[in-house]
């Protein structure tokens, strides 16, 4: 294989993984959008996405689409709990106080979680056999098309969903002012509980379609948590645009250094393209969301 | 339409309405004038559910509403056009309209909703250039006509409007009050805050004075707006170089 094979390669895989970043990195902004906090039990989301594909498909044997909705359903309902339960229930709505819940919450599933499935990583099987495409010399697997895809077709209703649906803008509207949001008659708790959810659901989706290639435990959501925050912030925190573009740059750098420099530095060079555009555009690339600063 | 029965409100331990009363009825415009710090806004917020009365009662149609949040008290009819406006700055004029009418799109036709759209942009011709502009963008007159357009598109019976003259060129402030003026024509029922206490007076039926968190005088606007100690405290040339050192 030449270099620019190995190039193609590389930038290839790194789209892929970028891509589950860019979903857990829209995870992040959707909740810190409609509350200002950042929600640590979206690394809980994305572990249980491939944790509940794996019980539902692998352990009960229903069928893989069926799996994959159900287990989305089941992370939509946990977001929901958690904010109808802990987050609405704080008598404190201080934003320190909240995302302290969300760390007590966090490591509360995860311990429950390894009690649950143990520490061992379990296979899921890819969505459509592991039949290798060649695409110009580099080789993909048919679960990363699907990772793509399904990516892009959360993108598209995401993007769709906050800019032609009135609950979306309702959302937006409540991100930039909640005060103003509430004189309009929109429930503010609705659209918290609503960003919970819907964080919920895509960060599940993320653990899942990226299991069949990393497989899966009870604390896979850690690290692709922590790049998915890392691209949040690389786009600008709270941006969704900056979010795909964060994830991807991300993916793409991460895979190059670790292909063509060491592998054993491959968290590292995220965290220093981190600091890097951090300390030169604090704002990130893309600037902050709509969203007050809060 | 509205019955205010001594009413408290505090911020923490700040007193900020003191048993406050006051009626509005049907159809009328209501100003409400008084100094910077008064708590006219703070009554404003009260009426709208964002700074409830710790005691006393609000009704509205008959029903207390008082202990209800925000959100039940638009659903009620009452819409509140806060202070500094309190657009959606990243999201279109348009948008914003759309959000106005937020509650109706559940019980009412779409049909309707657009004929209010066309009625706000008739209202407010300049909206209807900027239509697709986002909110932030627009100049302080622009915003102040979103702000009321806004409200107009959650169809109010009673319109909570806070300082709409605030910042604003002479001429706008005289389009913003012309609009007013129109709102009643259509039956809208208004509480007019306002620290230009003489327009505000000029197009009032019945007017209150606030201080210190107390009503200290009230009375039909024509009555009041010859008032000597009204004139000496909110209209006279004292009054207006108090304002310009605020
Ligand atoms: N959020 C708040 N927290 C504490 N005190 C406040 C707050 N808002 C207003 N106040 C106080 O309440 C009083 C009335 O304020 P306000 O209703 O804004 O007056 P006005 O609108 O007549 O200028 C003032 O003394 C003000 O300092
Ligand atoms: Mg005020």
């Amino acid at each position: 294989m030449g270099i620019y094979e190995q190039i193609l390669q590389f930038v290839l895989t790194g789209l892929t993984i970028g891509a589950i970043y860019a979903l857990v990195a829209l995870g992040f902004n959707i909740i810190h959008n409609a509350t200002g906090i950042v929600n640590f039990v979206q690394c809980e989301f994305v572990t249980l996405g491939g944790m509940m594909m794996y019980t539902y498909y692998s352990l009960l044997g229903i069928p893989l689409i069926l799996s994959f909705f159900l287990s989305m359903a089941t992370i939509i309902l946990l977001g929901a709990l958690i904010e109808r339960g802990p987050i609405r229930a704080a008598r404190s709505k201080a934003i320190i106080v909240l995302v302290f819940i969300t760390i007590g919450l966090s490591s509360t599933i995860r311990g429950t979680a390894l009690l649950a499935w143990g520490p061992d990583n379990v296979p899921l099987p890819s969505f459509s056999g592991e039949n290798v495409i060649r695409i110009l010399g580099a080789a993909i697997l048919p679960q990363h098309l699907w990772i793509f895809g399904i990516t892009v077709g959360v993108v598209i209703f995401l993007q769709y969903f906050f800019h032609r649906t009135l609950i979306g803008k309702a959302m937006r509207a409540t991100a930039v002012n909640r005060k103003a949001a509430s004189l309009m008659g929109i429930s503010v708790n609705r659209m918290v509980l609503l960003s919970f959810a819907m964080s919920g659901g895509i960060g599940a989706v993320g653990g899942m379609i990226i299991a069949p290639i990393t497989t899966s435990s009870y604390d896979t959501g850690i690290m692709l948590a922590l790049k998915g925050f890392s691209a949040a912030i690389l786009g600008g925190y709270g941006n969704n645009a900056g979010a795909v573009a964060g994830g991807l740059i991300l993916g793409v750098l991460e895979s190059l250094g670790a292909g063509l420099i060491s592998s054993k530095f491959k968290n590292a060079f995220a965290f220093l393209i981190l600091l890097l555009v951090l300390f030169f555009k604090p704002t990130g690339l893309l600037g902050y969301g709509e969203s007050e600063r809060v | 339409m509205l019955n205010i029965d001594l009413i408290n409100t505090y911020y923490g331990q700040i007193h900020a309405l003191k048993d406050l009363s006051l009626h509005i009825e049907k159809e009328e415009i209501v100003a409400l004038i008084g100094s910077n710090g008064a708590g006219k806004s703070t009554l404003l917020n009260t009426v709208s559910g964002v700074t409830p009365p710790r005691t006393g009662s609000i009704r509205f149609n008959k029903t207390e509403i008082s202990r209800r949040s925000p959100e039940k008290i638009v659903a009620q009819g009452i819409v509140h056009v806060p202070e500094g406006r309190q657009l959606f700055g990243p999201l279109t004029v348009f948008e914003n309209l759309e959000l106005g009418a937020f509650l109706r799109f559940s019980r009412e036709s779409r049909k309707d909703i657009e004929k209010d759209l066309r009625y706000v942009m008739e209202l407010f011709p300049i909206l209807k250039e900027r239509r697709e502009q986002k909110a932030g963008t627009l100049s302080g007159g622009e915003q102040q006509m979103l702000s009321i357009g806004r409200a107009i598109m959650g169809r109010p019976q009673l319109m909570l409007l806070d300082e709409p003259s605030l910042g604003l060129a002479p001429l706008v402030v005289i389009e913003i009050f012309n609009v007013i003026r129109k709102l009643q024509e259509d039956r809208t029922t208004i509480l007019l805050v306002e620290q230009n206490a003489r327009a505000a007076l000029r197009i009032a039926d019945r007017a209150y004075v606030l201080e210190t968190g107390r009503i200290t005088m009230e009375g039909n606007a024509k009555v009041l707006i010859e008032d000597e100690g009204v004139k000496k405290a909110y209209l006279g040339n004292d009054y207006r170089e108090k304002r310009r050192r605020l």
